[in-house]
């Protein structure tokens, strides 16, 4: 390794030192050797890789395009998936009842799902940390109030809070934009029902790490308090959060699902993997089960790869564990 | 000593803690609330370019001594004069923040006074970028190499993580950052009780070759009467939250008044393994929550009587030394026994 660096050539050199020595610190680490020890994990891991692959690549990898009115063809309606009768090669899990190729649905579907998944995730980490941080750095009165309105929130289920947003999303906002406002919508009202757990955890550990020397070191430096919450505390309450996060996302894509088989979700044009479930659940009885049954399976597959992952996070990275 | 050379003058100073039970509670159960007086109008001088020490049992209020003095904690009473100006009187930030550039602090534990997820080089950066001292990243880069260097540590290490050095090494780092700003005056609170002897002794002559240095004034927080023989010029002796004896080092090892710093010097192993009889320690610090009435060491003390039971007594002046105790006003303590010094930690560094 390099010893000294001095001169002009120092910046690049130093963080590429930086880059590599952090690479080779992640595969030497104790975390990345008990996730090859696991085997479930690393097929969670393989797993949730192709699903995103396949989602966010669904414009070039599926079949048809599905969000494109114009390729669909009515005489393709309710094709049976390849391996029963009637099924074409073409369409390997069926049709549904616009013609539409139930594969190339999913994909897109699923690509929706995750969007919304991840922004509201991040929607709710960013809401929760931030309160979690000030309720325990500053404590008193504001963590008083902060933690109440999160009792409040906890107190509502996430659908109910879905459903009375879009209410309110519907009566103020005129018919036209409803629809386009409805994705952010949804990630604002699953945000809202997920911030809760990470504004306690973020709290609890904030309260443990702000009687911690460094914290006391660098108040006696003079650093201001948002500059202590941000630059020191934060990167060291940062663990347990990238777990919930994991775990919520979970959460999230099913939370989105329910809303959009309730009816509350995104515009049909666009549909997700819980609109697809909805849609295809109007034919179950009448024997076209596949347009139902494979968004519903996605669904599944993509939640526990998540979950399993998330597990697998949680102990990892849990100290206590080990 | 001249009210000159004083840069730090502590006059009275107190802290209460709450230690009250909750709202609810005390309202059912006709409670009032309970204060704990960790310091208790303690005053004393610390001369420019000294070694302060304060000494004494776990609990007796030394830490938080060195918390009011740094402005970790809001004194309840007194004041905290830092070169003619009262520290907890400066109400904006702005006028705090020449005084944060001047002081600074070394913390017992050096795994937890450093932050693991920082690099020692921002570490030690931190005092200079948040006073704008220098800019630039390069001036920077080379003031911290410069500080490593005069702690004893390579130049490189600075790209390290704290995980990666030792106990004695992360120490170093603390003294580096606190360096960093260029203060006058530092506070150390117990900055070698989690250190091994021999790295102990590294740390203390590394201490004592930077105040030479660049000049500093030290408060030293410790609860190692060798170590506070080894880097003191004015040693006191604190018990539940007062000052029961001042002196200059030599005095205070070699003609000690109070019965407290009597017990304690008694208390200290020689290496000469001279079989002399000591009085052992007797009792135990009481609950500071409900310290004993009049002088709080009374319970423990051979030479109490009735007058000390009831009466607080005040510090008075005994040739070189101030000391707080009725039974030596009374001329009822015996003769001073010379007591050994402690063994000299720094002599193998």
């Amino acid at each position: 390794m390099v010893a000294t660096v001095t001169g002009a050539e120092q910046t690049t050199s130093t963080w590429l030192w930086r880059f590599r020595d952090s690479v080779r610190r992640f595969f030497d680490s104790d975390v990345f050797y008990s996730f090859r020890r696991s085997p479930v994990t690393v097929l969670a891991f393989v797993t949730a890789v192709i699903i995103f692959v396949a989602a966010f690549g669904a414009p070039v990898l599926a079949p048809f395009n599905t969000n494109d009115v114009a390729t669909l063809d009515l005489t393709d309606a309710f094709r049976p998936p390849v391996w029963m009768e009637g099924g074409t090669s073409e369409h390997l899990l069926g049709t549904d009842d616009q013609g539409r190729d139930v594969l190339s649905a999913i994909m897109f579907g699923t690509q929706v799902s995750l969007v919304v998944g991840f922004l509201s995730v991040i929607f709710s980490m960013v809401l929760g940390v931030s309160l979690g941080l000030i309720s325990g750095y500053v404590g008193g009165r504001i963590d008083h109030v902060i933690m109440r309105i999160a009792d409040v929130q906890l107190s509502f289920p996430a659908v109910l809070v879905a459903l009375l947003l879009f209410g309110f999303a519907k009566a103020v906002l005129p018919r036209g934009v409803q629809d386009a406002v409805a994705i952010y919508v949804l990630i604002v009202a699953i945000g809202l029902s997920n911030w809760v757990q990470f504004a306690r955890t973020v709290r609890g550990s904030t309260m443990v790490e702000k009687n911690k020397e460094y914290v006391q070191a660098a108040r006696v430096i003079g650093r201001t308090p948002i500059a202590i919450m941000v630059r020191h505390v934060l990167p060291n309450v940062m663990g347990p959060v990238l777990v919930i996060a994991t775990i919520s996302l979970a959460i999230a894509i099913i939370t989105e699902a329910t809303l959009s088989f309730l009816g509350v979700g995104v515009a049909p044009t666009q549909p997700s993997l819980g609109t697809l479930i909805r849609f295809g659940n109007n034919f179950l009885f009448s024997g076209e089960w596949w347009m139902t049954i494979f968004p519903g399976i996605a669904l599944v597959i993509l939640a526990l790869a998540v979950n399993l992952l998330g597990d697998w996070m949680r102990d990892a990275l849990n100290p206590k564990l080990r | 000593m001249s009210a000159s050379d004083v840069l730090v003058r502590l006059s009275s100073l107190g802290k209460d803690f709450d230690v009250s039970p909750p709202f609810l509670n005390r309202l059912l159960e006709r409670e009032d609330r309970v204060l704990l007086k960790a310091v208790d109008s303690l005053s004393i001088d610390i001369p420019k370019g000294k070694t302060f020490s304060l000494v004494g049992e776990s609990g007796c209020g030394k830490s938080t001594v060195a918390k009011l003095v740094v402005g970790l904690y809001r004194p309840s009473r007194g004041s905290i004069v830092y070169d003619g100006i009262d520290m907890p009187t400066l109400k904006t930030q702005a006028d705090v923040e020449p005084f944060r550039k001047r002081m600074q602090m070394i913390f017992q534990d050096p795994y937890a006074s450093l932050n693991p997820r920082w690099r020692v080089s921002d570490i030690i950066a931190e005092p200079i970028r948040a006073h704008r001292q220098i800019t630039g990243k390069r001036a920077i880069d080379q003031r911290v190499a410069e500080l490593l260097v005069q702690v004893g540590l390579a130049s490189a290490d600075g790209v390290k993580f704290p995980h990666e050095f030792s106990g004695g090494q992360r120490q170093r780092i603390s003294i580096a950052r606190a360096l960093a700003g260029q203060p006058e005056f530092l506070v150390c609170d117990e900055p070698t009780s989690a250190l091994d002897v021999s790295i102990q002794a590294q740390i203390l002559n590394l201490m004592t070759r930077l105040q030479r240095q660049f000049a500093l004034t030290y408060l030293f927080i410790s609860h190692d009467l060798a170590v506070v023989y080894h880097i003191s010029d004015f040693v006191g002796v604190m018990y539940l939250g007062r000052l029961v004896e001042w002196a200059d080092k030599r005095t205070l090892f070699q003609r000690p008044w109070h019965p407290y710093t009597r017990m304690l010097l008694d208390a200290i192993p020689d290496l000469e393994l001279s079989g002399r009889q000591r009085s052992p320690v007797a009792g135990e610090v009481p609950n500071p929550i409900h310290p004993p009435s009049g002088c709080h060491f009374h319970p423990r003390c051979p030479h109490a009587n009735e007058r000390c039971r009831n009466e607080v007594p005040n510090l008075v002046r005994k040739d070189t030394s101030e000391v707080a105790c009725h039974a030596l006003l009374e001329n009822r303590l015996p003769e001073v026994t010379v007591t050994g010094e402690p063994a000299d930690v720094g002599s193998g560094g």
